[in-house]
Parts: structure tokens; sequence; C-alpha cells
């Protein structure tokens, strides 16, 4: 088939191509790797790290305990403050989070591996099956989660701890969110999103039911009836439409469903691919597609964003990702019209923009580029349906600084609410801090009765 | 160019840099591959009496404590000396002296402590042409079990009567060489100047265990499950050996002594050290045995060029020159007042310096000024300690400055004395003694 055949094909490249081109971006750093890496941490007091970590991970320490012969430690000390600290080394932007505050910068502008650390540290426990925490004795306190996705999970391993018992309730068939569905796959090689879930799940007490969809199959109500407490940790499962005419022809598709499909793909060469792929966006999921259509045998990707450079979401650690794998990158460019052929995607009218007075705007000078195949990332938003007398904000729920929503009883955390980043290490650090909150609101109904006695 | 050239006790070499007694310097082949990379000298390893040689053990003999990155920082060993024929080494000896007429050849010699035996070693050492003599009185381990190496290092009175039988029984100059293993280094280099020795050499291995395999309960090095104590070496022991040159160098009794300096030297720089704090050479054993013998190209080069640009032309321009400023606690000036200084530009913000202050001592460096962190010595609080510049990370980034007399010691509230006060004469002192009415 090759990388040259026009349309969109799958089985472009050799199966060794494909493993190749799919195999771990960053393997994790073996033993030696490891203590060198380690060694370069100061174990700053009050380090800046830890400040820039959404989870607040303890990194001198954790890197200490590495450095001492002790990942079993130091994955607890991971773990303690974030139960996905296995994914968030994988996924999270580490070069604008906490290697980006390592003062090795200030002197050396090289910071330490803390990403890759903290996978060595996780992967060694999960490998080991080593686990930490043993649930308290039970409650007797229900507490239902929606969705298994990294808010959700955080969320019901720390209930679980405390003694809850935690029903999770999930639209789709697996768990794990974004984590499963939504990253790259170079990033998360070796199904480790459900061995991620099931190390989570391990600690017992967590029912999970998929292909459940609240507003669907049960709604709030049910929730609030039947549980002492809720959680809701749903996704974004709406997609932006380009607003310009072609956008529902064949061949236009959603960044967000072929990062996925790509994801559940057991054989990459059966995900077709067109030969010249153009991706809308200027965030991480455009980068993701782009970098994947590339390495799915695309002869060329272009990613067209309609502002600068300095204005994409995307990290630049992301964006030299996607230049590395041959992806090309342009700025200031917005779609004006999907072209077709046969009733096929043929290319892209675009125009150039300018920022007139801080505004965007269209300079009027357009082109085409060839096209068989164009994919939408630029942007997710939250389908709020079912939720009843819940406030939203900003198009989404909206929570107080513990998680709590405006309807007591009801808590909620992750990309479903407007608060911090969409990242995953942001959602695990909400749904962690709204299972404390609902373990202190649990606590203090039985308190009466306790003071009595 | 400054000129390295090196006259110890008489024997001359290119440069000060010798090898010490040890494994490096076991063989010819060993020797001849140190000089043609540009060592000024070698002890060979230490030879014992005619007959069956000592065994060494077959398993680990080395143990090793590690910095970052795993740098090599102390080493430990329970090798014991030669274990090759005497007349082997003796043949290679002669010949390698031959092949490198330009080059200090020393013995290393450690015989029973009777006369005989020192009396039956000492002409065919001579005959080899050696340039000199060394009287192993350090070995802590093995050898000092059968009465040898320690065992004599730690009796004054034998060390003594030893020198006494070289020097009466052979033309070579004597190096008499002290273990670190007893209490006051100067008493037994007294006794080998008293002995008549032509100079001292320290220091020797230290007693040690280095560290505990902990899965059998047993020390490093393990052999067969069982573990002794060896001779510890490398840059950790470096200070240990630093005080006790400048002991040695600093004491009336043996004050102008010639002292070949030992202990951790791994860099020029560490060569300079001990070379200002009185010795007139040094020898190295573990940098070499770590990183090879090229090192000593760096160590030619680099005391070249800091003697050039200090304006030192030859050797004895350094030797000797710090040791009239080592001394007693209680002569240090009471009125000197030091401050940590940090630099804001070179800080990288570690708060590593705060958290040591904050937590082990003066509670006199920031954490947050105005909200912000910021890491900034608090003058009213310091006490000059020095514990910050030593814990930060950054050369350079912090610094102790010496407060100009008359200034105001903000911890104090007092100005600075300008005159010299010690311990001697301090009120606080029950000993001091009281000006004559």
């Amino acid at each position: 088939m090759g990388t040259t055949q026009s349309g969109i094909h799958g089985g472009r490249l050799s199966p060794s191509d494909y493993e190749r081109n799919f195999s771990d971006l960053h393997p994790r750093l073996d033993d030696h790797e490891a203590l060198v890496a380690a060694d370069r941490c100061y174990f700053c007091h009050d380090a800046p790290c830890m400040t820039a970590c959404p989870t607040t991970i303890d990194i001198p320490m954790f890197i200490r305990q590495i450095s001492t012969g002790n990942p079993i430690g130091s994955a607890k000390t991971i773990f303690d403050q974030n139960i996905l600290g296995g994914m968030c080394a994988r996924v999270c932007p580490t070069e604008t989070l906490c290697e980006e505050a390592c003062v090795r910068n200030t002197a050396e502008h090289r910071p330490v591996e803390i990403g890759r650390l903290q996978r060595y540290a996780t992967d060694v426990a999960i490998a080991g099956n080593h686990q930490f925490y043993a649930r308290a004795e039970r409650t007797g306190k229900a507490v239902a989660v929606v969705g298994a996705g990294p808010a959700g999970l955080a969320c019901a391993h720390r209930l679980a701890v405390m003694g809850h018992d935690v029903v999770i309730l999930e639209a789709r068939e697996k768990s794990g969110g974004l984590n499963e569905y939504g990253i790259a796959t170079y990033k998360a090689v070796d199904d480790f999103a459900q061995r991620e879930v099931d190390y989570v799940l391990s600690v017992g007490g967590i029912e999970v039911k998929h292909g459940v969809k609240l507003g669907r199959d049960f709604t709030l109500a049910d929730l609030t009836a039947n549980f002492d407490a809720v959680f809701l940790g749903m996704g974004l499962a709406g997609v932006n439409g380009l607003g310009v005419e072609g956008e529902h022809l064949p061949g236009v598709v959603d960044a967000v469903d072929f990062i996925a499909r790509l994801r559940q793909a057991k054989d990459k060469a059966e995900v077709p691919v067109g030969r010249r792929v153009v991706v809308i966006g200027g965030g991480m999921t455009a980068i993701d597609a782009a970098v994947q259509a590339k390495l799915l045998g695309a002869e060329e990707v272009t990613i067209c964003y309609r502002r600068g450079k300095e204005h994409m979401n995307a990290s630049p650690f992301e964006q030299d990702l996607a230049a590395s794998k041959g992806v090309m990158i342009r700025h200031w460019l917005q779609p004006k019209r999907v072209i077709a052929r046969d009733g096929h995607v043929a290319g892209i009218e675009v125009e150039y923009t300018e920022l007139v007075d801080g505004r965007l705007a269209g300079t009027g000078e357009t082109g085409v580029l060839a096209a068989d195949q164009i994919f939408k990332a630029i942007g997710q938003t939250f389908e709020a349906s079912g939720l009843g007398a819940l406030s939203i904000t900003g198009g989404r729920i909206a929570v107080d600084a513990e998680g709590r929503t405006s309807v007591p009883g009801i808590w909620a955390g992750g990309d479903c609410v407007k608060a911090g980043e969409d990242l995953t290490v942001t959602s695990v650090a909400q749904g962690r801090d709204a299972a404390e909150s609902i373990h202190r609101a649990l606590a203090a109904a039985v308190q009466p009765a306790a003071a009595v006695a | 160019m400054a000129d390295l050239r090196n006259d110890f006790v008489g024997i001359k070499s290119p440069n000060p840099f010798w090898l010490a007694s040890a494994p490096p310097t076991d063989k010819a082949y060993n020797v001849e591959r140190a000089f043609k990379a540009g060592w000024g000298g070698v002890v060979w390893k230490t030879l014992g009496e005619e007959g069956p040689p000592v065994v060494n053990v077959n398993g680990p003999r080395y143990g090793a404590i590690w910095g970052a990155d795993r740098r090599l920082l102390g080493l430990n060993n329970i090798e014991l000396i030669t274990d090759r024929d005497l007349y082997v080494n003796l043949r290679e000896m002669k010949q390698v002296k031959m092949n490198w007429p330009d080059r200090a050849l020393v013995a290393s010699i450690m015989v029973p402590c009777e006369e005989e035996s020192w009396k039956a070693i000492l002409p065919l050492v001579e005959e080899t042409g050696a340039d000199g003599i060394e009287l192993n009185f350090g070995c802590p381990h093995g050898m000092s079990e059968r009465g040898m190496g320690a065992a004599v290092g730690q009796v004054p009175e034998y060390i003594e009567m030893v020198v006494r039988w070289c020097k009466q029984y052979t033309r070579m100059p004597v190096i008499t060489k002290l273990t670190p293993n007893i209490t006051d280094i100067r008493k037994p280099a007294r006794a080998a100047k008293a002995g008549g020795t032509d100079a001292v050499s320290l220091i020797n291995t230290i007693n040690s265990i280095v560290s505990v395999d902990l899965d059998n309960f047993a020390p490093n090095p393990t052999v067969g499950g069982k573990g002794t104590h060896g001779g510890y070496c490398g840059p950790a022991v470096k200070p240990i050996a630093l005080n006790m040159v400048a002991e040695i160098a600093r004491d009336p009794e043996t004050y102008g002594l010639p002292i070949s300096g030992i202990g951790g030297i791994t860099t020029w720089r560490d060569a300079a050290e001990f070379m200002a704090l009185g010795a007139g050479n040094v020898q190295v054993c573990t940098a070499a045995m770590t990183y090879g013998f090229k090192i000593v190209q760096e160590m030619i080069t680099g005391l070249s060029n800091w003697m050039d640009a200090k304006g030192h032309r030859t050797l004895d321009d350094i030797v000797a020159r710090a040791v009239p400023n080592v001394t007693d606690w209680q002569y240090l000036n009471l009125n000197y007042i030091a401050k940590a200084r940090i630099d804001q530009d070179a800080c990288i913000k570690c708060g590593r310096c705060h958290i040591a202050c904050e937590d082990t001592s003066h509670q006199a460096i920031t954490q947050f000024v105005d909200g912000v962190r910021h890491f900034e010595v608090m003058e009213d609080e310091c006490v000059g300690c020095n514990l910050c510049v030593n814990v930060c990370p950054v050369e350079n980034c912090i610094t102790m400055v010496g407060l100009e007399a008359g200034t105001l010691d903000q911890r104090t509230g007092k100005p600075v004395d300008p005159t010299y006060a010690n311990w001697t004469t301090h009120p606080n002192n029950p000993m001091a003694r009281q000006a004559a009415e």
C-alpha cells in the first residue's frame, strides 16, 4: 500500500514499522539510569517542583528513595498523593509543571527527569503488585461515582481506603476515561491504562458498572436516593464543530474518535489514514492526532492553527515531538471550506488570520491544502444533560474549592468542572480532594451518635 | 613555566607525583606503564623477606563508598604486601630503574621486627639501584597480626629501633611510613626522627569496615561469609591525612623533617594542599586505581598552571607555606567576625541553606521575603558558621565576608574590634592569664 496511495486506507506500513512507530515513546529508565537521574536531585526544601505539581507529590522524597535503592517506598510516596501516578508519569506535561519548576533549570537549563523517575518507581511497584493501602473498617456508607476516568478513579480509591463502599457508573465499555481512550498510543503501551485501573481497584470496595450513562440509564435523583453521597467525574463528550461548508463530508473526522479508535485497535494496520492529512487545532489532541496519522503512514500531515505558535495549548515539547515526526505545523490559518471531489474530501480552503486590536480576523487571503482526511481538534465541550438543578458555570459544573456542587450531597471533579487545567493530574487532584470532602461530610453526619456514647 | 622538578631527601624526580606502594606498583608491567604516563616516581609494592611469599585472599579484596553518580569516595582493601617472590621483584626493580634512570624508584619493605631480617634484605634492595627505601610501618590488616606493619608503627620504640638498623645497614635514604591508627601522630614521627630517618611518609590506610552486606550480615568485602577490617583510603581520608601532615610539620620536635604526603590525593589541587602543609612531595594510589595512570597529566598541568598563575617558580616556593598558619584553636582571633552573603544572581532557590540553618543551626536565613520565596542571610542572627556555604550546591553562591573593623555586628550590636584577642585572654576562660598589675 505505502504512504503515497491517495485516499483513506489502512495497512500503509509493514508490521515492523507499525510495531516501531507505536512502541513506548520514553521507555522506562533502567535501574542504573534511574540512579544517575536521581543523583541530580538536590532534595530542595519546600521544593518548587512539589508546589508545581497539581497533586503535590513529595518529589524530593520519592527521588531520594529511588537513589537509596528504595523504589517501593518511592512509589508509596507518589501514590499517597496520586494513585494514578503511573499514568501521570507518562502523560503529564512535566515540562510545564514539575520539571519547569526544577531549580536545576536555573543553573543548567536541564531539569531532573522527574516524570521518568516517577514512572520508574510506579512501574516497579505495579509490576510487583505491591499494595500499600488496606481499607479502613467499613463505615457502612455508600458513594456513587459517575465516570471511571482519572477523577472518578482517584475519588473512588480514596473513599474505599477510608472504608466507604463505592459504585462507579461508567458509560463506556472500559474504565480509564481519557487514559484509555484519549491518550496517544505510544504514551501508554502494553495496555497500561487497564493494568493501572486493575491496580487501583484491587484495594477492594469498589464496584464498576460499565455501559450505564447518566441521563440515559439512570438519573441523578436515582443516585441521591440510593447513596449517601455522589461524585460526578464525567469527561467532555461533545466536540466543537468547524462551522464551515463541507464539514460533514466523509473524511472529516473528530480527532478524539480517531485517537480512541487507534488506542482500541489490536492491529494498527486496521486503522485507515489519509495520504494527505490536515488537522485543525492547536492543542494536545491536535498533536496526538497529527503525530499518529504520520506514524500510521500518512505521507503528509499538516496542523493548521488559527493563531501563533505562542498561543498553542500544546506544549513546546509536544510541538517539537510533532516536528520530529515530520508533521508540519502552520500558524495563522483558519478553515474556510472543505472541498469535495466525488463526494469525498479533496482539500480544505484556509484563510490567513491576524490579530486586529487584539481580535482574530481573516485577512481575506486564502489558499487550498490538498487533503484526503481532515481531523477536527478545536476543543471539546461538556454535555450537561441529566444534571437537574446543578449550577453550571462556563458550560461546566460549578464547584467550590472542595469539589462541592450547588446541591448538597453531590460533588464533582475532573473535566466536567470548571477549575484548573484539563489535565489528568488535575482531575486526579480534584477526585482525591472531593473524596476527602465527602469523607468529612459523612463523618460529620455520624458524629452526634459517637459523641453521645 | 613552573619548574616541577623534585628533590626529596636527595631522590630526584621530574615531578613531585609518585605512586604509593600498592597494587599499581606491584610489578614491572604496571610501573613501566606508569612511567610512560608521566609519573615522577614509584614506591614499589612492599617486599617481604626471602622465602615463600605471602598469600592473598582469592575473593574480593576491596570495598568502597560512593558519592553521587557512583563517584568513588573511599576505598578499603584487605590485600597484603607483594605475593610475588622477592627475587622476581628485585630483578624487575633493577631493570625498571635502568630503563628509567630519571624517575624515582623507592622500595617499600616489611620484614619481621628482628635486626637480622632487616640486615639481610637491605643489601639485596641496594643492589637493584633503588633510590631509597620506605619502611612499611602502616599496613593495618593481616601483616599487623604477624607483628609487622602497623604493629610496629603503633609502638614508637620499635619504630626508632628499626629505623636505626636501617640507617646502620644501608646508605640509601630511609623514609618511614606512618600509620594513622594511633592517637597522636607526632609520637611515631618523633621516634622515626630519633632513629635517624631521612623522612616520614603518611598516611597509610585507616582501619575500617567499609560497609555491611545486609543480605548475609557480614562486613564487605565478604570472603566466604566473613569479613575483616581493611585499610581505608581515597578522597574521604584526605582531611585526616592533611591534619596529620600538618601536625608533624608544625611540631617543634620534628619541624623541618621531610614529609612525603599521602592520603586521598586525586587532583593537582589536593597535591598542592599537601605540599602547602609541609609535604615535600606526594604519593598517589586510589586515584590511579580509580581512573588509571593518565590522571598524572592533569596533576602536572594543573599544578604547573596554578604555580604560573600565582608566580611560584619552584616547588620550594610552595612547600610548607601554609604551616605557619596552622595554629591551635585557642589562638584564633575571637574578634574576627564574618557573615554569610548569598549571591542572589547565582542562587537557584533550592532552599537547602535555609533548612540547614533553620533546622540545625542559627535560624539566620529567610525562606520568604514579602511572601516571595527568597533566601537571604539575616545578619542579626548569623554567627558566621559557614554551614550554608557547605550545603549550597552552587559553587561561590554563598560566601563568607569578613566584617571590617569598626563596622557594626548586627548580632551583638557592637562594632567589630580591630584588635586581635583569643581565648587565652578571654574573660570567660577560667584559665585566662591576668596581665600583671
